[in-house]
Protein backbone atom coordinates (compact mmCIF):
# COMPACT_ATOMS: atom_id res chain seq x y z
CA UNK A 1 0.00 0.00 0.00
CA UNK A 2 1.59 3.30 -1.10
CA UNK A 3 1.05 6.59 0.77
CA UNK A 4 2.22 10.24 -0.57
CA UNK A 5 4.38 11.53 1.79
CA UNK A 6 3.24 15.31 1.26
CA UNK A 7 6.69 17.17 2.70
CA UNK A 8 9.11 14.49 1.25
CA UNK A 9 6.93 14.77 -2.14
CA UNK A 10 7.56 11.06 -2.73
CA UNK A 11 5.41 7.99 -2.16
CA UNK A 12 6.67 5.25 0.03
CA UNK A 13 5.26 1.85 1.24
CA UNK A 14 3.55 2.11 4.39
CA UNK A 15 4.29 -1.14 5.51
CA UNK A 16 8.09 -0.80 5.00
CA UNK A 17 8.07 2.65 7.17
CA UNK A 18 5.77 0.70 9.78
CA UNK A 19 8.61 -1.37 9.86
CA UNK A 20 11.34 0.39 10.13
CA UNK A 21 9.49 2.48 12.80
CA UNK A 22 8.95 -0.75 14.88
CA UNK A 23 12.65 -2.19 14.48
CA UNK A 24 14.38 1.31 15.08
CA UNK A 25 11.60 0.69 17.89
CA UNK A 26 12.23 -2.15 18.88
CA UNK A 27 15.77 -1.49 19.49
CA UNK A 28 15.74 1.49 21.29
CA UNK A 29 13.56 -0.16 23.70
CA UNK A 30 15.87 -2.99 24.00
CA UNK A 31 18.93 -0.64 24.26
CA UNK A 32 17.35 2.30 26.05
CA UNK A 33 18.53 5.05 23.18
CA UNK A 34 16.06 7.28 21.01
CA UNK A 35 17.27 5.78 17.90
CA UNK A 36 17.72 8.66 15.60
CA UNK A 37 21.03 7.65 14.63
CA UNK A 38 19.84 4.84 13.36
CA UNK A 39 16.59 6.45 11.64
CA UNK A 40 18.08 9.18 10.22
CA UNK A 41 20.34 7.50 7.63
CA UNK A 42 17.55 4.91 7.07
CA UNK A 43 15.30 7.27 6.26
CA UNK A 44 18.22 8.71 4.00
CA UNK A 45 18.43 5.10 2.91
CA UNK A 46 15.20 5.26 1.09
CA UNK A 47 15.33 8.17 -0.62
CA UNK A 48 13.75 10.59 2.08
CA UNK A 49 15.61 14.01 1.09
CA UNK A 50 18.15 14.45 4.46
CA UNK A 51 16.66 17.78 5.11
CA UNK A 52 12.96 16.09 5.65
CA UNK A 53 14.61 13.57 7.31
CA UNK A 54 16.32 15.45 9.92
CA UNK A 55 13.21 17.42 10.45
CA UNK A 56 10.86 14.77 10.54
CA UNK A 57 12.60 12.67 12.72
CA UNK A 58 13.25 15.74 15.94
CA UNK A 59 9.44 15.50 15.65
CA UNK A 60 9.15 11.50 16.03
CA UNK A 61 11.83 12.04 19.06
CA UNK A 62 9.74 14.31 20.66
CA UNK A 63 7.12 12.06 20.83
CA UNK A 64 9.43 8.49 21.72
CA UNK A 65 10.97 10.90 24.11
CA UNK A 66 7.83 12.09 26.17
CA UNK A 67 6.77 8.42 25.99
CA UNK A 68 9.88 7.29 27.67
CA UNK A 69 10.44 10.09 30.42
CA UNK A 70 7.10 9.21 32.28
CA UNK A 71 8.28 5.92 33.36
CA UNK A 72 11.40 7.74 35.00
CA UNK A 73 9.43 10.66 36.33
CA UNK A 74 7.16 8.36 38.25
CA UNK A 75 10.37 6.97 39.29
CA UNK A 76 11.38 10.26 40.06
CA UNK A 77 14.23 10.21 37.91
CA UNK A 78 14.54 13.34 36.81
CA UNK A 79 16.86 15.97 37.84
CA UNK A 80 13.98 19.07 37.20
CA UNK A 81 16.93 21.79 37.69
CA UNK A 82 19.61 19.83 35.69
CA UNK A 83 17.08 19.20 33.44
CA UNK A 84 16.16 22.81 32.83
CA UNK A 85 20.01 24.18 32.46
CA UNK A 86 20.75 21.25 30.12
CA UNK A 87 17.30 22.59 28.60
CA UNK A 88 18.23 26.68 28.30
CA UNK A 89 21.73 25.01 26.75
CA UNK A 90 19.72 22.89 24.07
CA UNK A 91 17.70 25.74 23.09
CA UNK A 92 20.69 28.08 22.14
CA UNK A 93 22.03 25.31 20.81
CA UNK A 94 19.15 23.48 18.77
CA UNK A 95 18.35 27.08 17.29
CA UNK A 96 21.96 27.77 16.40
CA UNK A 97 22.25 23.99 14.49
CA UNK A 98 19.15 24.80 12.26
CA UNK A 99 20.32 28.28 11.26
CA UNK A 100 23.76 26.45 10.56
CA UNK A 101 21.63 23.60 8.46
CA UNK A 102 20.03 26.34 6.47
CA UNK A 103 23.58 28.07 6.03
CA UNK A 104 25.32 24.44 5.01
CA UNK A 105 22.82 23.30 2.69
CA UNK A 106 22.93 26.52 0.83
CA UNK A 107 26.49 25.78 0.22
CA UNK A 108 25.74 22.47 -0.99
CA UNK A 109 27.80 20.71 2.21
CA UNK A 110 24.99 19.61 4.27
CA UNK A 111 25.27 16.24 3.27
CA UNK A 112 28.70 15.90 4.06
CA UNK A 113 28.53 17.68 7.41
CA UNK A 114 25.62 14.90 8.40
CA UNK A 115 27.97 12.10 7.63
CA UNK A 116 30.98 13.59 8.86
CA UNK A 117 29.31 14.23 12.47
CA UNK A 118 27.77 10.96 12.67
CA UNK A 119 30.94 8.90 11.46
CA UNK A 120 33.18 11.19 14.24
CA UNK A 121 30.28 10.69 17.15
CA UNK A 122 29.32 7.28 16.54
CA UNK A 123 32.53 6.17 15.85
CA UNK A 124 34.49 7.65 18.98
CA UNK A 125 31.09 6.73 21.32
CA UNK A 126 30.64 3.43 19.89
CA UNK A 127 34.45 2.10 20.99
CA UNK A 128 34.74 3.54 23.79
CA UNK A 129 31.30 2.16 24.64
CA UNK A 130 32.78 -1.12 23.51
CA UNK A 131 35.61 -1.18 25.63
CA UNK A 132 33.63 0.20 28.14
CA UNK A 133 31.50 -3.33 28.41
CA UNK A 134 33.83 -6.01 27.66
CA UNK A 135 35.91 -4.40 30.74
CA UNK A 136 32.56 -4.54 32.38
CA UNK A 137 31.63 -8.21 31.13
CA UNK A 138 34.86 -8.89 32.14
CA UNK A 139 34.86 -7.87 35.38
CA UNK A 140 31.89 -9.59 36.32
CA UNK A 141 33.31 -12.62 35.99
CA UNK A 142 36.08 -11.66 38.20
CA UNK A 143 33.93 -10.15 40.65
CA UNK A 144 32.64 -13.47 41.61
CA UNK A 145 35.91 -14.42 43.11
CA UNK A 146 37.55 -11.27 44.00
CA UNK A 147 37.17 -8.04 45.26
CA UNK A 148 35.40 -4.82 43.25
CA UNK A 149 37.72 -1.26 44.10
CA UNK A 150 35.72 0.93 45.67
CA UNK A 151 34.98 4.28 43.31
CA UNK A 152 34.56 7.86 44.00
CA UNK A 153 31.62 9.25 43.65
CA UNK A 154 33.40 11.73 40.90
CA UNK A 155 36.44 12.98 40.60
CA UNK A 156 37.74 16.90 41.08
CA UNK A 157 38.63 18.70 38.54
CA UNK A 158 39.64 22.49 37.29
CA UNK A 159 35.71 21.97 36.13
CA UNK A 160 34.53 22.46 40.12
CA UNK A 161 35.98 25.83 39.64
CA UNK A 162 34.05 27.52 37.29
CA UNK A 163 32.03 30.47 38.47
CA UNK A 164 28.20 30.41 38.91
CA UNK A 165 27.65 27.58 41.51
CA UNK A 166 24.54 25.60 41.93
CA UNK A 167 23.62 22.91 43.64
CA UNK A 168 21.41 20.70 42.27
CA UNK A 169 20.13 17.85 44.99
CA UNK A 170 18.65 14.77 42.64
CA UNK A 171 21.96 14.38 41.14
CA UNK A 172 23.75 15.08 44.86
CA UNK A 173 25.87 17.94 43.11
CA UNK A 174 27.38 21.30 43.99
CA UNK A 175 28.51 22.61 40.07
CA UNK A 176 28.86 25.68 37.97
CA UNK A 177 25.88 25.95 35.86
CA UNK A 178 28.30 26.89 32.82
CA UNK A 179 29.24 23.44 32.59
CA UNK A 180 25.77 21.83 32.06
CA UNK A 181 24.48 24.71 30.06
CA UNK A 182 27.54 24.30 27.41
CA UNK A 183 26.74 20.86 26.76
CA UNK A 184 23.44 21.16 26.49
CA UNK A 185 24.55 23.87 23.73
CA UNK A 186 26.83 21.28 21.98
CA UNK A 187 24.21 18.40 22.25
CA UNK A 188 21.75 20.65 20.41
CA UNK A 189 24.01 21.88 17.91
CA UNK A 190 24.29 17.90 17.14
CA UNK A 191 20.88 17.44 17.40
CA UNK A 192 19.83 19.40 14.86
CA UNK A 193 22.02 19.06 12.58
CA UNK A 194 22.12 15.05 12.77
CA UNK A 195 18.24 14.47 13.54
CA UNK A 196 18.87 13.06 16.62
CA UNK A 197 17.88 13.27 20.59
CA UNK A 198 21.73 13.71 21.22
CA UNK A 199 21.25 10.65 23.95
CA UNK A 200 23.77 8.77 22.88
CA UNK A 201 26.26 12.47 23.68
CA UNK A 202 24.02 13.63 26.16
CA UNK A 203 24.55 10.09 28.63
CA UNK A 204 28.23 9.72 28.41
CA UNK A 205 28.61 13.34 28.97
CA UNK A 206 25.93 13.68 31.82
CA UNK A 207 28.20 10.42 33.99
CA UNK A 208 31.49 11.28 32.85
CA UNK A 209 31.73 14.95 32.74
CA UNK A 210 29.34 15.77 35.08
CA UNK A 211 29.75 13.18 37.39
CA UNK A 212 25.86 12.52 37.66
CA UNK A 213 24.40 9.11 39.38
CA UNK A 214 23.32 6.85 36.67
CA UNK A 215 20.00 6.45 37.93
CA UNK A 216 18.86 10.05 37.18
CA UNK A 217 20.51 10.33 33.66
CA UNK A 218 18.30 8.76 31.30
CA UNK A 219 15.26 10.74 32.66
CA UNK A 220 16.74 14.09 32.54
CA UNK A 221 18.39 13.32 29.42
CA UNK A 222 14.98 12.37 28.18
CA UNK A 223 13.40 15.42 30.36
CA UNK A 224 15.69 17.83 27.89
CA UNK A 225 15.50 15.90 24.56
CA UNK A 226 12.03 16.45 24.43
CA UNK A 227 12.00 20.27 24.90
CA UNK A 228 15.13 20.56 22.57
CA UNK A 229 13.92 18.23 19.36
CA UNK A 230 10.54 20.20 20.13
CA UNK A 231 12.63 23.23 19.10
CA UNK A 232 14.23 21.92 16.47
CA UNK A 233 10.93 20.53 14.92
CA UNK A 234 9.72 23.99 15.32
CA UNK A 235 12.74 25.79 13.55
CA UNK A 236 12.65 23.38 11.11
CA UNK A 237 9.29 23.51 10.25
CA UNK A 238 9.30 27.25 10.35
CA UNK A 239 12.71 28.16 8.22
CA UNK A 240 13.36 24.79 6.52
CA UNK A 241 9.38 23.64 5.82
CA UNK A 242 11.11 20.13 6.60
CA UNK A 243 8.98 18.29 8.78
CA UNK A 244 6.57 16.12 7.42
CA UNK A 245 3.64 14.65 9.65
CA UNK A 246 2.77 11.78 7.87
CA UNK A 247 5.45 10.50 7.70
CA UNK A 248 6.39 10.99 11.79
CA UNK A 249 2.68 9.81 12.55
CA UNK A 250 3.69 6.88 10.77
CA UNK A 251 7.32 5.90 12.02
CA UNK A 252 5.66 6.59 15.58
CA UNK A 253 3.40 4.29 15.27
CA UNK A 254 5.53 1.78 14.43
CA UNK A 255 7.49 2.82 17.04
CA UNK A 256 5.71 2.44 20.02
CA UNK A 257 4.62 -0.96 19.34
CA UNK A 258 8.38 -2.01 18.84
CA UNK A 259 9.83 -0.05 21.77
CA UNK A 260 7.38 -2.52 23.86
CA UNK A 261 8.59 -5.73 22.33
CA UNK A 262 12.01 -4.33 22.71
CA UNK A 263 11.62 -3.47 26.44
CA UNK A 264 10.83 -6.72 27.18
CA UNK A 265 13.16 -8.38 25.53
CA UNK A 266 16.01 -6.58 27.22
CA UNK A 267 14.96 -7.33 30.18
CA UNK A 268 16.22 -10.97 29.69
CA UNK A 269 19.69 -10.00 28.90
CA UNK A 270 22.72 -8.45 31.12
CA UNK A 271 22.90 -4.53 31.10
CA UNK A 272 26.83 -5.10 30.06
CA UNK A 273 25.60 -7.72 26.94
CA UNK A 274 23.36 -5.37 25.98
CA UNK A 275 25.72 -2.52 25.77
CA UNK A 276 28.59 -3.87 23.89
CA UNK A 277 25.49 -5.60 21.51
CA UNK A 278 24.45 -1.54 21.05
CA UNK A 279 28.16 -0.70 20.40
CA UNK A 280 29.01 -3.13 18.24
CA UNK A 281 25.94 -1.71 16.34
CA UNK A 282 26.52 1.64 16.37
CA UNK A 283 29.87 1.05 15.02
CA UNK A 284 28.32 -0.77 12.16
CA UNK A 285 26.62 2.15 11.50
CA UNK A 286 29.82 4.46 11.67
CA UNK A 287 31.48 1.98 9.18
CA UNK A 288 28.55 2.32 6.64
CA UNK A 289 28.37 5.72 6.76
CA UNK A 290 32.42 5.82 6.48
CA UNK A 291 32.82 3.45 3.44
CA UNK A 292 30.04 5.83 1.85
CA UNK A 293 32.53 8.65 2.64
CA UNK A 294 35.43 6.88 1.03
CA UNK A 295 34.34 4.90 -1.53
CA UNK A 296 34.10 6.22 -5.12
CA UNK A 297 30.54 7.42 -5.60
CA UNK A 298 28.51 5.99 -8.62
CA UNK A 299 28.18 9.15 -10.09
CA UNK A 300 30.37 12.84 -9.35
CA UNK A 301 27.61 14.85 -9.90
CA UNK A 302 24.84 15.23 -7.94
CA UNK A 303 21.40 17.35 -7.75
CA UNK A 304 21.39 19.97 -5.17
CA UNK A 305 18.50 21.03 -3.19
CA UNK A 306 18.82 24.52 -3.44
CA UNK A 307 16.50 24.97 -6.13
CA UNK A 308 13.95 23.61 -4.43
CA UNK A 309 11.31 26.14 -3.20
CA UNK B 1 -5.22 -3.51 -21.09
CA UNK B 2 -8.01 -2.03 -18.88
CA UNK B 3 -8.64 0.98 -21.31
CA UNK B 4 -8.94 -1.52 -24.75
CA UNK B 5 -12.61 -1.12 -25.04
CA UNK B 6 -12.53 2.87 -23.27
CA UNK B 7 -9.90 3.23 -26.27
CA UNK B 8 -11.75 1.85 -29.21
CA UNK B 9 -14.88 3.57 -28.20
CA UNK B 10 -13.00 7.25 -28.31
CA UNK B 11 -10.98 6.92 -30.98
CA UNK B 12 -14.39 5.57 -32.82
CA UNK B 13 -16.09 8.73 -32.19
CA UNK B 14 -12.80 10.59 -32.87
CA UNK B 15 -12.73 9.51 -36.30
CA UNK B 16 -16.33 9.88 -36.81
CA UNK B 17 -16.08 13.58 -35.91
CA UNK B 18 -12.79 14.64 -37.27
CA UNK B 19 -12.12 12.65 -40.58
CA UNK B 20 -15.12 14.69 -42.77
CA UNK B 21 -12.96 17.58 -41.66
CA UNK B 22 -9.38 16.83 -42.30
CA UNK B 23 -9.10 19.29 -45.16
CA UNK B 24 -8.80 21.68 -42.37
CA UNK B 25 -7.00 19.92 -39.69
CA UNK B 26 -4.22 17.89 -39.95
CA UNK B 27 -3.60 16.97 -36.90
CA UNK B 28 -5.97 16.54 -34.15
CA UNK B 29 -4.75 15.27 -30.28
CA UNK B 30 -6.09 14.54 -26.85
CA UNK B 31 -5.23 13.38 -23.20
CA UNK B 32 -7.11 10.98 -21.81
CA UNK B 33 -7.20 13.40 -18.75
CA UNK B 34 -5.64 17.09 -18.69
CA UNK B 35 -5.34 17.08 -14.75
CA UNK B 36 -3.45 14.60 -12.79
CA UNK B 37 -4.60 14.93 -8.82
CA UNK B 38 -2.14 13.67 -6.54
CA UNK B 39 -3.77 12.15 -3.86
CA UNK B 40 -2.63 10.41 -0.57
CA UNK B 41 -2.39 6.79 -2.23
CA UNK B 42 -0.30 8.79 -5.61
CA UNK B 43 2.09 6.36 -6.93
CA UNK B 44 2.69 7.18 -10.21
CA UNK B 45 -0.17 7.21 -13.45
CA UNK B 46 -0.03 6.95 -17.09
CA UNK B 47 -2.00 9.39 -19.19
CA UNK B 48 -3.00 8.29 -22.81
CA UNK B 49 -2.20 10.79 -25.62
CA UNK B 50 -4.26 9.59 -28.69
CA UNK B 51 -5.09 11.21 -32.12
CA UNK B 52 -5.29 11.15 -35.85
CA UNK B 53 -3.29 13.11 -38.76
CA UNK B 54 -4.47 13.85 -42.20
CA UNK B 55 -2.40 11.48 -44.10
CA UNK B 56 0.83 9.49 -43.01
CA UNK B 57 4.27 11.06 -41.67
CA UNK B 58 5.96 10.93 -37.96
CA UNK B 59 4.63 11.91 -34.73
CA UNK B 60 6.18 13.58 -32.29
CA UNK B 61 5.49 13.97 -28.44
CA UNK B 62 7.19 15.97 -26.09
CA UNK B 63 5.98 16.68 -22.43
CA UNK B 64 7.40 19.36 -20.82
CA UNK B 65 7.50 19.91 -17.21
CA UNK B 66 7.48 23.69 -15.83
CA UNK B 67 11.24 24.72 -16.13
CA UNK B 68 13.12 26.32 -12.82
CA UNK B 69 16.77 26.67 -11.69
CA UNK B 70 18.52 23.62 -10.85
CA UNK B 71 21.77 23.10 -9.02
CA UNK B 72 24.04 20.05 -9.87
CA UNK B 73 27.21 19.40 -8.05
CA UNK B 74 30.56 18.15 -8.36
CA UNK B 75 32.49 15.66 -6.09
CA UNK B 76 36.33 15.15 -5.65
CA UNK B 77 38.41 13.61 -3.50
CA UNK B 78 39.62 15.46 -0.42
CA UNK B 79 41.62 14.56 2.10
CA UNK B 80 40.88 10.71 1.42
CA UNK B 81 36.60 11.42 1.09
CA UNK B 82 34.92 12.92 -1.26
CA UNK B 83 33.39 16.12 -1.22
CA UNK B 84 31.77 18.40 -3.02
CA UNK B 85 33.70 21.12 -4.75
CA UNK B 86 32.33 22.49 -8.12
CA UNK B 87 28.45 23.48 -8.88
CA UNK B 88 27.03 24.90 -11.85
CA UNK B 89 23.50 26.47 -11.89
CA UNK B 90 21.15 25.21 -15.14
CA UNK B 91 18.97 28.00 -15.13
CA UNK B 92 16.01 26.64 -17.38
CA UNK B 93 15.83 22.93 -16.79
CA UNK B 94 12.21 21.35 -17.28
CA UNK B 95 11.57 19.69 -14.07
CA UNK B 96 10.25 17.30 -16.73
CA UNK B 97 10.72 15.68 -19.88
CA UNK B 98 9.65 13.04 -21.87
CA UNK B 99 9.77 12.42 -25.34
CA UNK B 100 8.34 9.90 -27.83
CA UNK B 101 7.77 9.37 -31.28
CA UNK B 102 7.06 6.75 -34.10
CA UNK B 103 10.77 6.44 -35.33
CA UNK B 104 14.19 7.86 -33.99
CA UNK B 105 14.23 11.27 -33.86
CA UNK B 106 17.28 11.84 -36.32
CA UNK B 107 15.48 9.43 -38.66
CA UNK B 108 12.72 12.29 -38.50
CA UNK B 109 14.31 15.67 -38.93
CA UNK B 110 17.82 17.04 -39.11
CA UNK B 111 19.50 18.19 -35.70
CA UNK B 112 18.60 22.07 -36.98
CA UNK B 113 14.85 21.47 -37.05
CA UNK B 114 15.25 19.07 -34.01
CA UNK B 115 17.03 22.57 -32.24
CA UNK B 116 14.70 24.87 -33.23
CA UNK B 117 11.44 22.80 -31.25
CA UNK B 118 13.72 21.42 -28.74
CA UNK B 119 13.23 18.20 -29.01
CA UNK B 120 15.31 15.68 -27.47
CA UNK B 121 18.33 16.28 -24.94
CA UNK B 122 20.34 16.99 -27.21
CA UNK B 123 18.66 19.90 -28.96
CA UNK B 124 17.54 21.21 -25.84
CA UNK B 125 18.84 24.90 -24.86
CA UNK B 126 19.51 25.10 -21.37
CA UNK B 127 21.73 27.89 -19.92
CA UNK B 128 24.17 27.03 -17.69
CA UNK B 129 26.25 29.05 -15.15
CA UNK B 130 29.72 28.04 -13.56
CA UNK B 131 32.60 29.11 -12.51
CA UNK B 132 33.98 25.24 -12.19
CA UNK B 133 36.97 23.82 -14.26
CA UNK B 134 34.38 21.33 -15.91
CA UNK B 135 32.97 22.04 -18.92
CA UNK B 136 29.57 23.07 -19.16
CA UNK B 137 28.50 19.85 -21.13
CA UNK B 138 30.05 17.60 -18.49
CA UNK B 139 26.95 19.34 -16.03
CA UNK B 140 24.70 19.38 -18.77
CA UNK B 141 25.02 15.59 -19.34
CA UNK B 142 24.80 15.07 -15.47
CA UNK B 143 22.27 16.88 -15.36
CA UNK B 144 20.20 15.04 -17.73
CA UNK B 145 21.73 11.94 -16.42
CA UNK B 146 20.54 12.33 -12.82
CA UNK B 147 17.14 13.30 -14.28
CA UNK B 148 16.82 10.12 -15.86
CA UNK B 149 17.98 8.39 -13.07
CA UNK B 150 14.75 9.76 -11.02
CA UNK B 151 12.68 9.52 -13.77
CA UNK B 152 11.95 12.86 -14.64
CA UNK B 153 13.13 12.54 -17.88
CA UNK B 154 12.38 9.38 -19.97
CA UNK B 155 15.39 7.48 -20.67
CA UNK B 156 14.02 5.94 -24.06
CA UNK B 157 11.99 7.37 -27.09
CA UNK B 158 8.99 6.10 -26.17
CA UNK B 159 7.07 4.05 -29.09
CA UNK B 160 4.17 5.82 -31.09
CA UNK B 161 1.60 3.01 -32.33
CA UNK B 162 -0.09 3.90 -35.43
CA UNK B 163 -3.75 2.14 -36.02
CA UNK B 164 -4.35 2.06 -39.41
CA UNK B 165 -2.87 4.85 -41.20
CA UNK B 166 -4.82 7.85 -39.28
CA UNK B 167 -4.89 6.64 -35.97
CA UNK B 168 -2.74 7.16 -33.11
CA UNK B 169 -1.74 6.62 -29.49
CA UNK B 170 0.99 6.53 -27.08
CA UNK B 171 0.95 6.33 -22.72
CA UNK B 172 2.70 8.57 -21.03
CA UNK B 173 3.97 7.74 -17.43
CA UNK B 174 4.49 9.70 -14.82
CA UNK B 175 6.21 8.32 -11.43
CA UNK B 176 4.88 9.23 -7.81
CA UNK B 177 8.21 11.83 -7.95
CA UNK B 178 6.71 14.32 -10.77
CA UNK B 179 7.04 17.76 -9.97
CA UNK B 180 3.17 20.09 -9.51
CA UNK B 181 2.65 22.29 -12.24
CA UNK B 182 0.90 22.90 -15.52
CA UNK B 183 3.01 20.91 -18.20
CA UNK B 184 2.55 21.31 -21.52
CA UNK B 185 2.10 18.41 -23.69
CA UNK B 186 3.29 19.05 -27.63
CA UNK B 187 2.29 17.61 -30.36
CA UNK B 188 4.36 17.39 -33.99
CA UNK B 189 3.69 16.05 -36.91
CA UNK B 190 6.47 15.57 -39.23
CA UNK B 191 6.49 14.69 -43.16
CA UNK B 192 10.16 15.19 -45.20
CA UNK B 193 11.69 16.42 -42.27
CA UNK B 194 9.75 19.49 -41.84
CA UNK B 195 7.01 20.15 -39.17
CA UNK B 196 3.24 20.31 -40.90
CA UNK B 197 1.38 20.77 -37.96
CA UNK B 198 1.64 20.92 -34.36
CA UNK B 199 -0.69 21.22 -31.44
CA UNK B 200 0.15 22.35 -28.30
CA UNK B 201 -2.03 21.20 -25.01
CA UNK B 202 -1.83 22.03 -21.39
CA UNK B 203 -1.66 19.10 -18.29
CA UNK B 204 -2.12 20.26 -15.28
CA UNK B 205 -0.34 18.30 -12.46
CA UNK B 206 -1.71 19.39 -8.89
CA UNK B 207 -2.15 18.09 -5.26
CA UNK B 208 -5.04 17.65 -4.34
CA UNK B 209 -6.65 16.38 -1.09
CA UNK B 210 -5.30 16.31 2.74
CA UNK B 211 -2.24 16.36 1.49
CA UNK B 212 -2.06 19.28 -0.26
CA UNK B 213 -3.28 20.89 2.46
CA UNK B 214 -0.89 19.55 4.83
CA UNK B 215 1.66 20.60 2.41
CA UNK B 216 0.03 24.23 1.80
CA UNK B 217 -0.36 24.83 5.82
CA UNK B 218 3.19 23.86 6.04
CA UNK B 219 4.82 26.33 3.70
CA UNK B 220 2.12 29.25 4.30
CA UNK B 221 1.58 28.79 8.09
CA UNK B 222 5.35 27.22 9.20
CA UNK B 223 4.79 28.24 13.10
CA UNK B 224 2.00 26.97 13.41
CA UNK B 225 2.33 23.52 11.73
CA UNK B 226 5.55 23.21 14.00
CA UNK B 227 3.39 23.49 17.01
CA UNK B 228 0.64 21.36 15.83
CA UNK B 229 3.30 18.63 15.03
CA UNK B 230 4.86 18.81 18.23
CA UNK B 231 0.95 18.69 20.20
CA UNK B 232 0.65 15.63 18.15
CA UNK B 233 3.91 14.51 18.64
CA UNK B 234 3.45 14.74 22.61
CA UNK B 235 -0.08 13.27 22.35
CA UNK B 236 0.81 10.50 20.79
CA UNK B 237 3.66 9.72 23.09
CA UNK B 238 1.85 10.39 26.44
CA UNK B 239 -0.87 8.12 24.84
CA UNK B 240 1.68 5.43 23.96
CA UNK B 241 2.87 5.23 27.32
CA UNK B 242 -0.27 4.87 29.24
CA UNK B 243 -1.79 2.30 26.81
CA UNK B 244 1.37 -0.07 27.46
CA UNK B 245 1.12 0.46 31.06
CA UNK B 246 -2.40 -0.27 31.40
CA UNK B 247 -2.49 -3.07 29.05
Amino acid sequence: MQIYLPIAEMSVNVFLILGMGGMVGFMSGLFGVGGGFLMTPLLMFIGVPPAVAVGTEANQIVASSVSGVLAHWRRGNVDLKMGAILTIGGFLGSSFGVWLFKFLRGLGQIDLVISLSYVIFLGIIGTLMLIESLQALRQSKRQAAGTMPRRKLHQHTWIHGLPLKMRFRRSKLYISAILPAAIGFFVGVLAAIMGVGGGFVMVPAMIYLLGMPTAVVVGTSLFQIIFVTANTTFLQATMNQTVDVVLALLLLFGGVIGAQFGAKAGTKLKGEQLRSLLALMVLAVCAKLLFDLVATPSDLFSLGAGGKH
Amino acid sequence: MRRGPFLVALLAALAAVILPAKAQEPLVADLSKHLVAITTGFAGTDVLLFGAVDEPGDVVVVVRGPARAEIVRRKERAGGIWVNTGSATVENAPMFYGLAATRPLDEIASPAVLDRHQIGFRHLDLRIVSEDQVSKSDYRDALIRLKKRRSLYSDVVLPINFLGQRLFRTEMHFPSNVPVGTYSVEVYLFKNGEVVSAQTTPLIISKIGVGAEVFDFAHQQGPIYGIIAIILAVSAGWLAATAFRKG
